[in-house]
């Protein structure tokens, strides 16, 4: 809060400090929203411009954490919309479907699925997964299981209730589940690391 | 107690704490049915996965590249 107070009164270095702070998690929820290096990129540039212009709007009664992703959040939902133009995308899009609520593949998976694959690989696997989550799912589960905020501060942060953002986060992990359920299987291996390039 | 039922508290055995034991009735349900103690399992495991991977490393010339952008920027604004 001090960084923000020092801010405000002109000190940059004080601001570079926040910078350097949160942009490493800016970074990551904007391109898990985007889905794009170069738009992610813009993001994270706007989000600390705005975030800096707007800084007597601020508060303090929230995080300057939590203030800044809503506006990063805004920002990478703006730049998608702009990107498929002529479709809305909001974070209410394709929400309304019945996949992931009731689990269909049952296997275990191998007692250590991260051994299977290489570091490469694995990196792959998980990105290819979360992004084909619809945007309104994905956004809530980076923010809740990868960033950590609360189930508060995500309802906060989205404008959500917080029981639309409980039924999408456990839609999300349900998902997410089954579809990493086919690299992870027991028994699995080398015959799903070729699907890794395919699909 | 029913899957459904199970399946319907399962937001919260993932969120408390994986030391913390599990209510008696949950547990009870989980000794008996595969199907629950597989999902409750890999779903954790999804959720640690997915918090243990760095997807989107921030490069450190980017880094800065960004920074400075960012600073330049705002001293003009
Ligand atoms: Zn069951």
């Amino acid at each position: 809060m001090l960084l923000v107070e020092q801010t405000r009164q002109g000190d940059m270095a004080a601001y570079e400090k926040l910078v350097k702070q949160y942009d490493r998690q800016v970074f990551r929820i904007a391109n898990h929203i985007v889905q794009n290096r170069e738009d992610a990129e813009d993001v994270v540039q706007d989000a600390f411009l705005k975030a800096y212009q707007k800084l007597d709007q601020f508060q303090g009664n929230s995080k300057f954490y939590t203030w800044l992703v809503r506006i990063a959040v805004n920002e990478a939902l703006m730049r998608l919309r702009k990107r498929r133009t002529g479709r809305m995308v909001s974070i209410d899009e394709d929400v309304e479907t019945e996949e992931g609520s009731m689990p269909r593949d049952l296997a275990d998976w191998s007692p250590d699925p991260e051994a299977m694959y290489g570091q490469s690989e694995m990196g792959d696997i998980l990105r290819k997964t979360i992004q084909g989550l619809p945007p309104g799912f994905r956004v809530v589960f980076v923010l809740r299981d990868v960033e950590g905020l609360s189930t508060e501060e995500t309802a906060e942060t989205l404008g959500l209730s917080i029981p639309a953002v409980k039924s999408r986060l456990l839609r999300a992990r349900l998902q997410l589940r089954e579809r990493l359920s086919r690299y992870f299987k027991r028994g699995q291996g080398r015959q799903a690391q070729a699907q890794v390039g395919a699909k | 107690m029913t899957c459904t039922e199970f399946l319907a508290q399962l937001d919260d055995m993932l969120d408390q704490d994986a030391a913390i034991p599990l209510r008696a009735d949950l547990q009870e349900h989980l000794r008996e049915c595969e199907h629950c103690e597989i999902t409750l399992n890999t779903t954790r495991k999804t959720i640690q996965i997915y918090r243990s991977h760095e997807l989107y490393e921030l490069p450190d010339d980017l880094r800065e590249r960004l920074h400075n952008a960012i600073l330049a920027k705002c001293r003009n604004c």
